[in-house]
C-alpha cells in the first residue's frame, strides 16, 4: 500500500451504524432480520462474518452491495451512503453464476461491459487476474468445461475486473469440497495481500474465517446482532499448518462457544 | 452366439429397423390391396401412389401449388414469430400487460383456431392473405406461450448477479433473460413451423385457387385417392424438412446446452 492509501485508511472505508432490518411477510408478520449492527471496516482490512443460518449475514452483505432497500440506520462506503450497487464494490456469490453461453473471459468482462468501461484496459486486467488465479489458458473455454473450484475463481476475477475497492464474498467456497476449499483459501489470502482490497467475507466455517480474517464478526441467530468481534492476530501470510497451532485452537473455541451458548446447538 | 445387432452402431441399427418397418408395412399394404382386390378409390396400393407421386412432380403446375403453399407457410410463420416476440417481450416485461392479457391468451388458446378459417376467407378473400393469417394464427400461440415462459425462466441468482454489478433492466433482459429464453423459443419455433403448415392447408381446404391443400381437394373430387396420398407424402416431407431445419439451427444456436437426444 502507498503512503496516500495509508493516510486515507485512517477513516474507515465501510461504516455501518445503527443498522436494523425487518422483513414484512404476509404469513408471519414482520421478521426482524438484523438488530442494531454497528461496524467499521478499515481500508485494506479482511473481515469475516460467521453466524448460524438465517442470522442475516447474507442480508448484511446485500445491504453493503446496494441490493437491499428499506433498512434503518446507515451503511456508507467512503463516506457516501450506499443506496445502489457501486463501481467500488465487487461481489462474489455462493454459486459462481457464470453465464453458460459466454466464454470464461467474456464472463469475467461482463461487469465492465455493463458500464461500458474501456474494453482494452479491462481485457488486460481480466487476463492478468486470470493469470494470477491460475486460469491462464482457459480464456476461451466455456463454464461447463471448468471444475467447480475454477468456476469460483472466475467468479472472483469477475468481481475484481472493475478494480473495486471492496470485495464482498458470500460463502464463496461453501459448495466446494474441503481440499479445493483450503486451497482457494490460501489463494484468496495471497490475492488479497497482493491487491490491498477491503474484503468482507461471509462464511459458515469458523476455521475458514479464522484463517482468512483480520477480525471475525460473530453474529447471533435471528434477529442477527453482533455477539463478539474477535481479532485474529496470526502473522501473514498464514499457512494451513498454522491452523493446528494452540493459539488458533483457542480462537476457534472462543468463537464456537457463542453458537453453543445461544441454545441453537443444545437440545 | 452373438446377435448380429451387437456389431452395429445404434444409429445404423435404427436406420435398418426403420427401413425394415417401411418395407414390411408397404409390402403388407400392397399385398392386402391386391389379394383383397380393394378398389383404388378406397385404398390404392403403394405402387400406384409412387407412380402418382412421380407423375405429379413432373408437372409444372404441381410446383406452382408447392410454391404457393410454401409461401403461405413461410409468410404465416414469419408473421407469427414477429408478433409473438414483440407481444411476448411486452407481456413478460410489463406486469400490467401480463395481468390484463394473459387470461385472454389462455382463453383464446382453447378455441379451435381452424374453426376461424371460413371467417378469414370472408374477411381476407380467396388469395394468399387468408392462408397467411390462418397459418400465422395457428403457429402464434405455441410461440407466444414459449416466448413468455422463456423470458420468465431466468434464475434469481443470475439476475441478482447482474443487479449487483449495476445492470439496467434492459441489460438484464438482453444479457440474461433473452439467452435463457432461447431453449423455450426454439421449442415454440419447432412446433410453430409444423402448425403453420397445418394452418395453410386448412385455409386452402376452405377456399383457394392454388396450393397443395387445394390439390388434395381436386384429387378427392376426381376420386384420385392415390394422388391424394402422393400430395400427403409431399406435405409430410415438407413438414419434416422444415422441422429439421429449425432443429438444426437450434442445435447450432444453443451450443451451451447439453444434448441428450440427437434423434428426431
Amino acid at each position: 500500500m502507498t503512503a496516500v492509501a495509508d493516510a486515507a485508511a485512517a477513516a474507515p472505508l465501510l461504516r455501518i451504524g445503527g443498522l436494523r432490518m425487518r422483513y414484512a411477510s404476509r404469513r408471519s408478520g414482520a421478521t426482524q432480520a438484523l438488530e442494531t449492527i454497528d461496524l467499521d471496516i478499515a481500508r485494506g482490512e479482511f473481515v469475516a462474518i460467521v453466524g448460524p443460518s438465517g442470522c442475516g449475514k447474507t442480508t448484511l452483505l446485500k445491504i453493503l452491495a446496494g441490493l437491499v432497500e428499506g433498512f434503518d440506520g446507515t451503511a456508507a462506503l467512503g463516506g457516501r451512503a450506499i443506496v445502489k450497487p457501486s463501481l467500488d464494490v465487487g461481489v462474489v456469490f455462493q454459486e459462481p453464476t457464470l453465464l453458460p453461453w459466454r466464454t470464461v473471459l467474456d464472463n469475467i468482462l461482463l461487469p465492465a461491459e455493463l458500464v461500458k468501461m474501456d474494453r482494452i484496459a479491462c481485457r488486460e486486467r481480466a487476463l492478468a487476474l486470470m493469470h494470477k488465479v491460475g486460469l491462464a489458458g482457459f480464456e476461451h473455454k466455456y463454464p461447463k468445461e471448468l471444475s467447480g473450484g475454477m468456476r469460483q475463481r472466475a467468479g472472483i476475477c469477475r468481481a475484481l475486473v472493475r478494480d473495486p475497492q471492496v470485495l464482498l464474498m458470500d460463502e464463496p467456497f461453501g459448495a466446494l469440497d474441503a481440499m479445493t476449499r483450503e486451497f482457494l483459501n490460501v489463494e484468496l489470502q495471497r490475492l488479497w495481500l497482493d491487491s490491498g482490497k477491503t474484503v468482507v467475507f461471509v462464511t459458515h466455517s469458523i476455521p475458514e474465517a479464522v484463517f482468512l480474517a483480520d477480525r471475525v464478526i460473530v453474529m447471533t441467530p435471528r434477529p442477527g446482532r453482533i455477539a463478539e468481534i474477535v481479532p485474529v492476530a496470526l502473522p501473514r501470510p498464514r499457512r494451513l499448518a498454522d491452523m493446528a497451532h494452540e493459539s488458533t485452537g483457542a480462537l476457534l473455541e472462543r468463537i464456537r462457544r457463542h453458537f453453543f451458548s445461544h441454545g441453537a446447538a443444545i437440545e | 452366439m452373438s446377435l448380429p445387432t451387437d456389431r452395429l452402431s445404434p444409429r445404423t441399427l435404427q436406420a435398418l429397423l426403420v427401413v425394415a418397418v417401411f418395407v414390411l408395412v408397404t409390402g403388407a399394404w400392397e399385398l392386402v390391396v391386391r389379394v383383397g382386390q380393394m378398389p383404388a378409390f378406397i385404398l390404392p396400393p403403394p405402387s400406384a401412389i409412387a407412380g402418382q407421386l412421380v407423375a405429379m412432380v413432373l408437372q409444372k403446375l404441381f410446383w406452382v401449388d408447392f410454391s404457393t403453399t410454401m409461401h403461405e407457410v413461410l409468410l404465416g410463420y414469419g408473421v407469427a414469430i414477429a408478433i409473438a416476440i414483440v407481444l411476448g417481450v411486452a407481456i413478460s416485461q410489463v406486469h400490467l400487460l401480463e395481468l390484463s392479457l394473459m387470461p385472454y391468451i389462455v382463453a383464446f388458446q382453447t378455441i379451435p383456431s381452424v374453426a376461424l378459417a371460413p371467417l378469414f376467407l370472408q374477411w381476407f378473400g380467396y388469395g394468399l392473405l387468408s392462408k397467411v393469417v390462418m397459418a400465422a394464427l395457428i403457429a402464434f400461440f405455441p410461440l407466444l406461450v414459449n416466448v413468455i415462459a422463456g423470458l420468465q425462466a431466468s434464475g434469481r441468482e443470475e439476475i441478482e448477479m447482474l443487479r449487483a454489478f449495476g445492470a439496467t433492466r434492459l441489460q438484464i433482459l438482453t444479457k440474461v433473460r433473452v439467452p435463457n429464453a432461447l431453449p423455450y423459443v426454439f421449442a415454440g419455433l419447432e412446433l410453430g413451423v409444423v402448425f403453420a403448415l397445418v394452418g395453410a392447408i386448412v385455409a386452402e381446404f376452405v377456399g383457394a385457387k392454388a396450393g397443395l391443400g387445394n390439390r388434395i381437394l381436386q384429387y378427392n373430387e376426381q376420386f384420385n385417392i392415390a394422388g391424394m396420398f402422393a400430395v400427403l407424402m409431399v406435405l409430410a416431407a415438407m413438414g419434416m424438412l422444415m422441422h429439421r431445419i429449425v432443429a438444426l439451427i437450434k442445435h447450432r444456436t444453443l451450443f451451451w446446452i447439453e444434448r441428450h437426444d440427437r434423434g428426431g
